[in-house]
């Protein structure tokens, strides 16, 4: 067994423990550390697909910016595990009903299509051919991103500045409600 | 016997997609319905990789790079709203906001 197998076989079970542990966690605080757990084993899973750059996006806009808001906006709340709110057993079971009749279902799939090697290929790549000696770089990305992906990525920006205005709309029209309720 | 064959990856997204799905529906913290959600996303962007890397070619690479920014928007006004929505009514119980009308 060689040194990537052994690689997969640590970062999968991270990966589904620590997810599991974000919805177990009766902290939320908890929960935020487990899925940053969880977004590191990620880009690990990324770095052994050759995704070297999607690998580096995830730690920076993941891990950094997105689970670092999530933290500051728990931590404005004063969130703790005693004023936590709770579904009652029978939700909860009938919840774990449907996750696992949905997993069977993709399961079932994948097993009756597991001897197709177009559908399920367990070789490394579907045409046969190497991958080339950059693929996952940053270079050819650009190249594409701005050649062939040009028009979405302006169109992402125009996304961007409607959810920051958005944002700042939002967060400043509470404060002045509170002001004059006050 | 080479484990990172692409079926361990189809088994590990849709676990991890599942897990995100159970969360959804379990928790009642508005917040954590947002981080699992955040889950289900990655567990797609994760298959993306995969089949980008199985069929050798790199869309799948871009995909996941803007699937990406629309999660960065979709949490920052998200989490604003969530703000106010605190802010307003010191909760934030799912089952409590179940009125259009505030």
């Amino acid at each position: 067994m060689d040194l990537a197998n052994i690689a997969f076989i640590i970062f999968s079970a991270i990966t589904l423990i620590c997810a599991l542990m974000v919805v177990l966690a009766r902290n939320p605080i908890y929960s935020v550390i487990f899925l940053i757990l969880t977004m590191f084993s990620l880009t690990g899973h990324y770095i052994l697909l050759q995704a070297q750059f999607i690998a580096i996006i995830n730690i920076i806009v993941y891990a950094g910016a997105i689970m670092v808001l999530f933290l500051f906006v728990l931590m404005l709340m004063n969130m703790n595990a005693s004023n936590e709110p709770n579904k009652s057993i029978l939700w909860k079971a009938v919840a774990v009903l449907i996750a696992a009749g949905g997993f069977i279902a993709m399961a079932a799939i994948y097993v009756k299509n597991m001897g197709d090697n177009s559908i399920v290929p367990t070789t490394e790549s579907v045409s046969g051919q190497a991958l080339p000696p950059d693929f996952g770089y940053v270079k050819p990305l650009g190249k594409l991103l701005f050649t062939d992906y040009v028009f979405p990525f302006e169109i992402a920006s125009i996304l961007f500045i409607a959810a920051m205005v958005g944002a700042v709309f939002l967060g400043s029209r509470g404060k002045s409600n509170n002001q004059t309720i006050n | 016997m080479n484990l990172i064959g692409f079926e361990n990856y189809l088994w590990l997204g849709s676990a991890l997609f599942c897990i995100g799905l159970l969360g959804v529906l379990v928790r009642r913290n508005v917040i954590i319905l947002l981080m699992c959600i955040e889950l289900m996303l990655n567990a797609s962007n994760l298959l993306l990789v995969v089949f980008a890397k199985m069929f050798g070619n790199m869309n799948g690479h871009i995909f996941v790079f803007f699937s990406m920014l629309v999660a960065a928007a979709e949490v920052s006004v998200g989490l604003a709203l969530i703000v106010l929505i605190y802010r307003k009514f010191k909760t934030i119980d799912s089952s409590f906001l179940d009125k259009l009308k505030g």
